[in-house]
């Protein structure tokens, strides 16, 4: 099955992109591919009710049964138990939810999990352990860019992405990059001195 | 025998160090199990059915249709519940096999109301009920009147709400005759009270509260409440179902309902003499706490308790909004903003520098020489002397973007909870510390685990510690009013002194000498006199055999306040340097300074990130956050986190965090430290933004819309 078939054909989950007010996710891409090219292939409707998908997550292959409205984010957290992906706003704010799809930074409560279908998807299971952790989570933990931690994991993700393109930001650009999460406990300050630590050691 | 007083300086070896947090690994790996994380075996989703109208009767509920869809596996509805008063109320709940399910079912649910009147304005003191609280000192009108100067003032702080990351909620598992939970806590010992158990039909003492991570609470978590005074839903669900049931709050209602703090306007005058000294403040304020309880001014003028003549009334406005919570430093920021600000206005009248105003009326406060000093630093570490200038100066700049530094001082007591901790020696040299605490994101097992292994001589890897849940685990107070690690600090160091005191009297005979001529340091047991006569802490455990040491350490606050273990009463001090477009009304915070006292730190590098931590959600405050209420829906309008806006990367400028240490800071013994920093940014802000203007913007946050506003007041722009 190819990204068109099952990307288009399903009832799109109506999420509002950021309007200007909060903060500009510079480093994203959109989730969802133009509505141009849904129309132009129009494949057999999938749905309502659960229907089978197979996700490949960090390297495996993984079969679920999904409503074709159910989000990545949900799928992964509710149908996976993979909850290193945190559930906050679920429209595209704050960044709690970012996993990798095919090396690209996606807020995954803004993507559905059919969506998903045939393409290489990395969540924060995927780099490092505790015992084995990536440059990005040892920097984090090294300078303190976590309190309560519950934005830490979309943070690092955010940044592994962001670095993997800039592997030599400027402060600005590294706040410019960044700027598509939120932390409520305040820990900015720690996480410019990570993500600047982590690019010098070369980034993931 | 060991001793529990703190170790001095040159002998700290963990206490008072650079240490990174011990489960920051499991935090960045996204491997923390946070209470939403947790999934149960046939686990069922539960929403909730909210109010759409700010105060009507409940008529009648249907949940017939919701109950009929397939998935659905229970719906309850308040059968108490006569009477809305804001939206958002909570009035039913289903619990369904998926989230999407229990979403479609609550839609389902059919409630019929009457409408009633509503009113959600609480900027408006003749909306006031009941009788004003009143303060007095002295005779303040006389003394207005034979004051040089008096300075008058309107200015005001919105509702904000807590906005945690991780929504409130619980995962809710009631079995047989015990209940299990999974909550979003920052009580885990005092969760699980009457209530919850009469929820799920369990005995209180059958209540397993388990949190190992909890993504923020800043007052608003101390219970299972959904909203103040909701009923433990899921309990009831898991209850009626047999099965696990998951409950989180989805994020509109979390703004909406799960936790405010109280609005704060008031009309201030100020009396001063010539040479700056404060002789009069005489406010009124007004506040609204939604259903519940308002602001408190009675502390103001904040923190200058001794000016001499002081008349404070403070008025209530009784809203169909969503009730109150604790908000990191309850009242404080309200008062330091209200007072600073009017503070600020009388230096600038007085045409008289704001660093030299509040230097002066230091005297005025409980900590003179605290915040004398701590105003110095600060204003070192800002380059005050060459920024500063008078309000309305043409040194802030000729073009329309203009400079101004502002400054805020308050103060917050801290004093450790009661707190208990079994510490645990094993004959194979483990040692495990439990404590029926949690970790709101202080590092409060990190500091646990600084403390025991200070206390043993062991590294931090040397000892295992446990937090989390309640009872068996020895219990533990809420953490609130920055006194946790005061009070897990106490009782984690005496449970590891008579733990260690029990483990020198096996190992005194065997290296022939007294109990007390020994000493734990370095990994090893020594002699203190010859410290090369040691025995490892492996061989010394060993003697123990197949028995364990377990002692139970307990902080007493006011015995471990006495021993200087622990106290209460900080000073600290704040500027803001912003620039302010005066065309577009834009607010740039080019940087801050928090010079902040707090006794003895247990770990250095956790407690700054506490100051950076509140002084980001005090940019957040000053400048962005809202809770916006149309008065003829009475609905909260903003109740996402676009509109609803944080603090981002790019908003917070550059930060300098300074923390008094030394001697006479150190001997106190430990202080809280999570609330104190969160008081002074808003009021820092809005002096800035004054200083850099020319023009008070009276009210928080300090958006565009109300910096061009007060500059058009002001004829300005
Ligand atoms: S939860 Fe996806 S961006 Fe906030
Ligand atoms: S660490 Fe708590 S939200 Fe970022």
């Amino acid at each position: 099955m190819t990204d068109n078939n099952v990307t288009s054909g399903v009832s799109r989950r109506g999420f509002l992109k950021g309007l200007g007010v909060g903060t500009v996710a510079t480093g994203l891409i959109p989730s969802v591919a133009p509505e141009t090219e849904a129309a132009e292939q129009r494949p057999a409707l999938r749905g309502p009710g659960e229907i089978p998908i197979t996700l490949k997550i960090n390297g495996q292959n993984r079969q679920l049964n999904v409503e074709p409205r159910v989000t990545l984010l949900d799928a992964l957290r509710n149908r996976l138990d993979l909850t290193g992906a945190k559930k906050v706003c679920d429209r595209g704010t704050c960044g709690a939810c970012t996993v990798m799809v095919d090396g690209q930074p996606v807020y995954s409560c803004s993507m559905l999990a059919v969506e998903a279908e045939g393409r290489m998807i990395t969540t924060v299971e995927g780099l490092g352990t505790p015992t084995q952790m990536t440059a990005v989570q040892k920097a984090f933990v090294k300078h303190d860019a976590q309190q309560c931690g519950f934005c830490t994991p979309g943070f690092v993700m955010a940044c592994t992405a962001f670095l993997s393109s800039h592997p030599n930001p400027t402060l600005e650009e590294a706040r410019a990059g960044l700027g598509g999460n939120l932390c409520r406990c305040g820990t900015y300050a720690g996480i410019m001195e990570a993500v600047l630590e982590a690019a010098k050691k070369g980034g993931a | 025998m060991a001793k529990v007083d703190w170790p001095a300086a040159d002998k700290r070896s963990l206490i008072g160090k650079h240490i990174s947090r011990t489960d920051g690994p499991v935090k960045a790996t996204g491997a923390a199990k946070y209470s939403y994380d947790i999934n149960r075996p046939g686990m069922l989703w539960a929403k909730v059915v909210t109010s759409p109208h700010a105060h009507a009767e409940v008529v009648s509920i249907d949940t017939t249709a919701a109950a009929a869809i397939p998935g659905v596996e229970a719906v309850w509805h308040d059968e108490t519940l006569k009477e809305v008063v804001y939206v958002g109320h909570i009035v039913a709940a289903v619990a369904a096999r998926t989230e999407e399910i229990a979403q479609e079912a609550i839609r389902q649910v059919k409630v019929q109301y009457k409408v009633l009147p509503h009113q959600v304005v609480d900027n408006n003191p003749s909306l006031a009920a009941g009788n004003p609280a009143e303060r007095k000192a002295g005779n303040v009108e006389e003394a207005l009147s034979k004051a040089d100067v008096v300075v008058s003032g309107e200015y005001g702080i919105p509702v904000i709400t807590h906005c945690c990351l991780e929504a409130h909620g619980e995962v809710n598992e009631v079995k047989g005759d015990e209940m299990l939970v999974w909550p979003s806590t920052q009580a885990v010992s005092g969760y699980g009270n009457q209530n919850l158990a009469q929820g799920g039909g369990v005995a209180q003492n059958k209540i397993r509260v388990d949190c190992q991570h909890m993504g923020g609470g800043f007052g608003s978590k101390f219970n299972f409440e959904l909203a103040p005074g909701a009923k433990p839903i899921a309990a009831i669900l898991s209850k009626k179902t047999g099965k696990p049931v998951k409950l989180m709050l989805d994020r509109d209602l979390e703004l909406a309902i799960a936790g405010n703090r109280p609005s704060a306007f008031a009309k201030i005058k100020v009396g001063a003499s010539k040479d700056g000294t404060v002789t009069a403040f005489d406010a009124e304020t007004w506040s609204t706490g939604g259903q519940g309880g308002a602001f408190n001014s009675g502390i103001m003028p904040y923190p200058l308790t001794k000016v001499p003549n002081v008349r404070i009334i403070g008025k209530r406005i009784i809203t169909n909004r969503g009730g109150q919570r604790a908000w990191r430093a309850p009242n404080h920021p309200q008062a330091c903003l209200l007072t600073m600000s009017a503070l600020a206005d009388t230096a600038a009248q007085l045409k008289m520098d704001e660093l030299e105003f509040f230097l002066h009326n230091a005297a005025l406060t409980d900590r003179p020489e605290v915040y004398r000093e701590e105003l110095r630093i600060a204003a070192d570490m800002l380059g005050y002397k060459a920024k500063a200038h008078l309000r309305g100066d043409p040194k802030a700049g000729a073009g329309p973007v203009k400079r101004g530094i502002g400054i805020a001082i308050h103060t917050w007591g801290g004093l450790g909870h009661n707190s208990e901790c079994d510490v645990t020696i094993s004959g194979d040299g483990s040692v495990e510390a439990k404590i029926g605490t949690q970790d709101l994101g202080v590092g409060t097992r990190t500091c646990i685990a600084q403390v025991v292994g200070e206390t043993l001589g062991l590294s931090l890897d040397g000892v295992k510690v446990e937090i989390g849940k309640n009872s068996p685990y020895p219990p533990s107070n809420g953490s609130g009013g920055s006194t946790t690690i005061g009070g897990i600090s106490v009782s984690s160091r005496k449970a590891a002194t008579d733990a260690l005191n029990a483990l020198l009297a096996v190992v005194a005979p065997k290296m022939g000498v007294a109990a007390d001529a020994l000493e734990a340091a370095e990994g090893k047991i020594r002699q203190i006199e010859k410290p090369h006569v040691a025995m490892s802490w492996n061989e010394a455990c060993a003697l123990l055999g197949k028995e364990q040491i377990t002692k139970r350490g307990v902080n007493v606050p006011a015995e471990s306040r006495t021993a200087k273990l622990i106290d209460a009463n900080v000073g600290g001090v704040q500027m803001a340097d912003v620039s302010v477009d005066i065309e577009t009304g834009v607010v740039t915070l080019n940087e801050m300074v928090a010079v902040q006292d707090c006794g003895l730190i247990v770990n250095m590098k956790l407690c700054e990130s506490q100051v950076y931590g509140a002084l980001i959600m005090g940019v957040a405050y000053g400048l962005y956050e809202e809770c916006i209420y149309d008065a003829k829906t009475g609905r909260m309008v903003n109740a996402d986190m676009e509109f609803y806006r944080l603090a981002g990367l790019k908003d917070v400028g550059k930060l300098k965090v300074h923390l008094m240490t030394g001697p006479a800071y150190e001997s106190r013994g430990i202080i809280g430290i999570g609330e104190p920093p969160a008081i002074s940014p808003g009021a820092a802000l809005s002096n800035a933004v004054a200083n850099a203007c020319g023009v008070r913007v009276p009210n928080l946050p300090l958006t565009p819309d109300r910096v061009i506003a007060a500059l058009q007041k002001g004829g300005i722009a």
